[in-house]
Formats: C-alpha cells, sequence, structure tokens
C-alpha cells in the first residue's frame, strides 16, 4: 500500500457526472459514511462516520471514483505530515524527504499518479505547502467558498476544503464541483453558486497586475527566490505587470495565526473525550480522570502541545495579550491586503520560503516548524483564495508560486497559475 | 526570555485545565518549548488596533423537523453504550 494512504478503498460515485472517469483521494478529516475516518489520530483509529461530509456528497454526485482516505498531519496540525498516527508519508519527488502538510498524503497521491485528484483542508497553508512540495497544483479557496460541513474541525474560522491536481485546470475543475452554499454551513456563501472556474485557466495574463510583497520574499531561501523571479519574468514576458507591495502586518501573522489556531483548538478538541468516539480505556477515576487518560492516550505531542498553549492564550490574565492582540493583528492584516489588492489583481510569492525538509529534520524544534508557515498563513487570517502552482524545481526539489486574489477571485488566481504553467 | 515565564507548575496546570495527563518527560520538553513559542508571541504587543467593521449577518433558517442520525447510528462509535445511551465514567 503507498504510504500517502491511511486507508485505501474504492468507493463508486454516480454513473454519469463531470468527474465520472476520475479518480479522487481525500485527506482523512472529510468524513466519509462507512469508512473510517481518523484524522490521523489514534483518538479516532476506529471512528467510522454514519454521514457523509458535503463535499463528499458533492463528488460522488459528480460521478467521482474515491479511492482512499489520505495521510495527514494529526487534526491538520503539522507541516510535513510527519505527525500521524499512522506514520510518515514520503515525498514521491525524493523519497528522502518531507511531501509537506498537513494534507501530505492527498499531495502525494497525485503526485505518484495514485489518484487523479484529491481534496485536502487548508487552515494555514496545509493545501498549499504539500502541492508546492509534491510539485503539484492546489488551490486553498476564499473561505465560504466550500462547504464545512463533515470536516472534523480544527480551527474553524481559517480552514477551508480545496482541490489538488497535476494541473491548474484539473484543480478548478474540481473546486467547480464542491464550491456553493450549503444549508447545512451558515458559513458558506451565495458567491460560488454558479461559478465557473475551469474555464478560467486559459492562460491569458495581457494586462495583469502582480504585487510582489517584498516581506514575504525577504527571509526566503536562495535558490527559492530564484526560481520565483524567473516564473514573475515568465509572466512579464506574457504581458503582466508586476510591482512590489509592502505588507507590513505579515511580520505578526505567524504569531497571529498559532495563537488563534491554538484557541480554536483547544476549545474544538474538547469534545474528544472517549464517550461518543476514542479508545477505550481501562482508567479509573471520576469523569476528569478518566478524560485526562484517555486524551494522553489518544492524542500525540503536537496535538497536546496546541491544546496546551491554547488553553493557556485564552486563560485568566493571558486573553488579553494574546487572543485579543491576535484578533488585531487580523483585522490589521486584512485592512493592508486590501490595499495591497486595491492596486494590484493579485499578488505573488513563493508557497514555502524554504525546499522540502529532510523527512525526520524538524520534528523536535516546533518553533522552527512553525517559521516555515510564513507565507500562507496570512492568506487564511485575511480569508482570502490563493493558488500554490509549481515553479520549476531547485536541486531537483520542486518550488511552489502562490498566487493571492481578492475574496471570491478564485477566476483571477486560477487564469494567473494557468500561465505558470505554460 | 518571555514576559510570562513558564514553569514545571504552570504547564501541569493547563494541562489540568485542558483534562490532558501528562508525564515528568512531557513537562520538562513542554516547559522548554512553551518558554520558546511564547517568548515569540511577545511580538504581538505592538501590534496597532486598526478600526474594522466585520461584515457580519445573521445566517437565519425555516426551524423544520428534518432526518438526523438514527439511535443506533449515533452510538456506533462509542467505547461502551448500556440501553441505548452513552456510557462515562462516573461524575464524583
Amino acid at each position: 500500500m503507498s504510504d500517502a494512504f491511511i486507508t485505501e478503498k474504492s468507493i463508486p460515485g454516480a454513473d454519469e457526472g463531470p468527474l465520472a472517469d476520475r479518480t479522487v483521494a481525500v485527506k482523512d478529516n472529510i468524513s466519509t459514511a462507512g469508512v473510517r475516518t481518523t484524522c490521523g489520530s489514534e483518538m479516532l483509529a476506529d471512528y467510522v462516520p454514519p454521514y457523509d461530509a458535503t463535499v463528499v456528497e458533492r463528488l460522488k454526485g459528480a460521478g467521482a471514483t474515491l479511492v482512499g482516505k489520505t495521510n495527514m498531519d494529526e487534526f491538520g496540525m503539522g507541516t510535513t505530515t510527519e505527525t500521524s498516527a499512522f506514520g510518515p508519508t514520503t515525498n514521491p519527488v525524493d523519497e528522502s524527504r518531507v511531501p509537506g502538510g498537513s494534507s501530505g498524503g492527498s499531495a502525494a497521491a497525485v503526485a505518484a499518479g495514485d489518484a487523479d485528484l484529491a481534496l485536502g483542508s487548508d487552515t494555514g497553508g496545509s493545501i498549499r505547502c504539500p502541492a508546492a512540495f509534491c510539485g503539484v497544483v492546489g488551490i486553498k479557496p476564499t473561505y465560504g467558498l466550500v462547504s464545512r460541513y463533515g470536516l472534523v474541525a480544527y480551527a474553524n474560522s481559517l480552514e477551508q476544503i480545496g482541490p489538488l491536481a497535476p494541473t491548474v485546470a484539473g484543480a478548478a475543475e474540481l473546486l467547480e464541483v464542491i464550491a456553493g452554499p450549503d444549508d447545512r454551513d451558515a458559513t458558506t456563501r451565495q458567491e460560488g453558486a454558479d461559478a465557473t472556474y475551469a474555464d478560467a485557466a486559459d492562460g491569458d495574463v495581457e494586462g495583469l497586475t502582480i504585487g510582489v510583497p517584498t516581506e514575504l520574499i525577504e527571509g526566503a531561501d536562495d535558490r527559492v527566490v530564484e526560481r520565483f523571479h524567473d516564473a514573475l519574468a515568465d509572466l512579464e514576458a506574457q504581458g503582466a505587470e508586476t510591482h512590489e507591495v509592502s505588507l507590513p502586518s505579515v511580520e505578526r501573522a505567524v504569531q497571529a495565526y498559532y495563537v488563534i489556531a491554538m484557541s480554536e483548538a483547544s476549545s474544538n478538541l474538547a469534545r474528544f473525550d472517549g464517550v461518543r468516539y476514542g479508545p477505550e480505556t481501562d482508567a479509573e477515576g471520576n469523569w476528569n480522570e478518566t478524560f485526562a487518560a484517555v486524551r494522553e492516550e489518544g492524542f500525540g505531542d503536537e496535538v497536546k502541545r496546541r491544546i496546551l498553549l491554547g488553553t493557556y492564550a485564552l486563560s485568566a490574565g493571558y486573553h488579553d495579550k494574546y487572543y485579543a492582540k491576535a484578533q488585531d493583528a487580523r483585522a490589521w492584516l486584512k485592512q493592508d491586503f486590501d490595499e495591497a489588492l486595491s492596486e494590484a489583481d493579485v499578488l505573488a510569492s513563493p508557497t514555502m520560503p524554504v525546499l522540502p525538509f529532510d523527512l525526520g529534520e524538524s520534528l523536535d524544534d516546533p518553533l522552527q516548524m512553525y517559521l516555515a508557515d510564513a507565507n500562507t498563513v496570512p492568506v487564511n487570517l485575511a480569508n482570502l483564495p490563493a493558488i500554490s502552482v509549481p515553479a520549476g524545481r531547485a536541486d531537483g526539489l520542486p518550488v511552489g508560486l502562490q498566487l493571492i486574489g481578492p475574496a471570491f477571485g478564485e477566476r483571477d488566481i486560477i487564469r494567473a497559475a494557468s500561465a505558470v504553467e505554460s | 526570555m518571555s514576559e510570562t515565564p513558564v514553569d514545571h507548575d504552570e504547564v501541569r496546570h493547563v494541562a489540568d485545565l485542558a483534562r490532558i495527563d501528562l508525564d515528568e518527560d512531557e513537562v520538562d520538553r513542554f516547559t522548554v518549548q512553551f518558554a520558546d513559542i511564547l517568548s515569540y508571541f511577545d511580538a504581538l504587543d505592538d501590534v496597532p488596533e486598526v478600526e474594522s467593521e466585520p461584515d457580519l449577518v445573521n445566517v437565519m433558517r425555516e426551524d423544520e423537523v428534518r432526518d438526523g442520525l438514527s439511535q443506533e447510528e449515533a452510538l456506533q462509535n462509542a467505547p461502551e453504550t448500556e440501553d441505548g445511551y452513552f456510557q462515562g465514567p462516573s461524575v464524583s
């Protein structure tokens, strides 16, 4: 079995539909009726959802054949897919490297050809990072474009389900199937109702203006920056215009992201108490003692770390210092992005400031791992759409270019990204 | 160093609030890592307040009866059940 999957199982869709001849791999935090959905955690190792997520219903309705549930960092908490309780996934481009995360299994499945397309989820870069590291395309949709019904929650205010594919057109086609309002997720919006995306992948960037936030280039690996500039030069040669922009707020994005994501996680993951689902335990003691024992057993290190830090950030005496300031930073970021996008159609940066890590390289130093998310987390905090598209290789390893658009501007970033491919 | 130093007792206290048992190794490791991470978070202190008006709207729908999970489906993942109910640990 490919190490991209936690569960390999063929689930047929409708006989006809736009995805009738396609296979799709689904990240293991997206509920599939009758097929276990683990979130990469010991806590849900035997959990079998009694219902389908809305996106899974839509995939089946579009005729797609699901081929399995993909490996991921536990509950989506990681940048390498190494925090999975089911072991790591290797990068199909170079097996000594991580595939990125947290949707590493989905990106690896597409890169290796184990599936034509895949679904991931992106809370702070979890679709774009593995897309960049595995040399495929990934889209993080605008907050509210895709239903989260049936997605096991980690940080509700930040996350979206989105597509991964070998090409921009393929990702756009999958987005078209899953986008649109859902009365079971009140945060979905009308904008995606009748939108088409695949036809936007026409490679026409004549007159497109691209802002380049200087803060997202500084500090990136030179080899990554070189590929990034090559890709920009190529877009200019096709008629796009580029100019530098400054987004001072992104210097506080990683801090704000982790405070908000950890805080939301500490609340969301309170439900895992071993009563409705979870490992059986022979722990003795009262209600609270038994919960604490189940959670010690069921959660891995990174999940414990984030729940504890989130609990700390929300606790009396620290709420104003951490959580309230992080919300201020989020508002500041939105304002900066609004200004930058009033003078540019899209913004461009390297998706990841680094090349794919060696397996095991970043496990001991969580803060170093968080810093690798510098270019992806600002987009989630600002609720915007972004795409990662392959921009060549450096030292044989894939480099991703990130294009960020205005809210519900998926067509703009798809069009620009399709020009990078050509 | 962080303005909010973290010690072993603080980590144990937060773990208690979050209902997660930790062994001594974890307490040692988290104490060092939390000091590191919280000190990094201190950079939020100089974030300016900006005027923002979030575009929040109430999302309403008719309160109609619709099918939900059956009792059997709702219980299918529980480690222990009794007479059609979840079975939990004793409250006191």
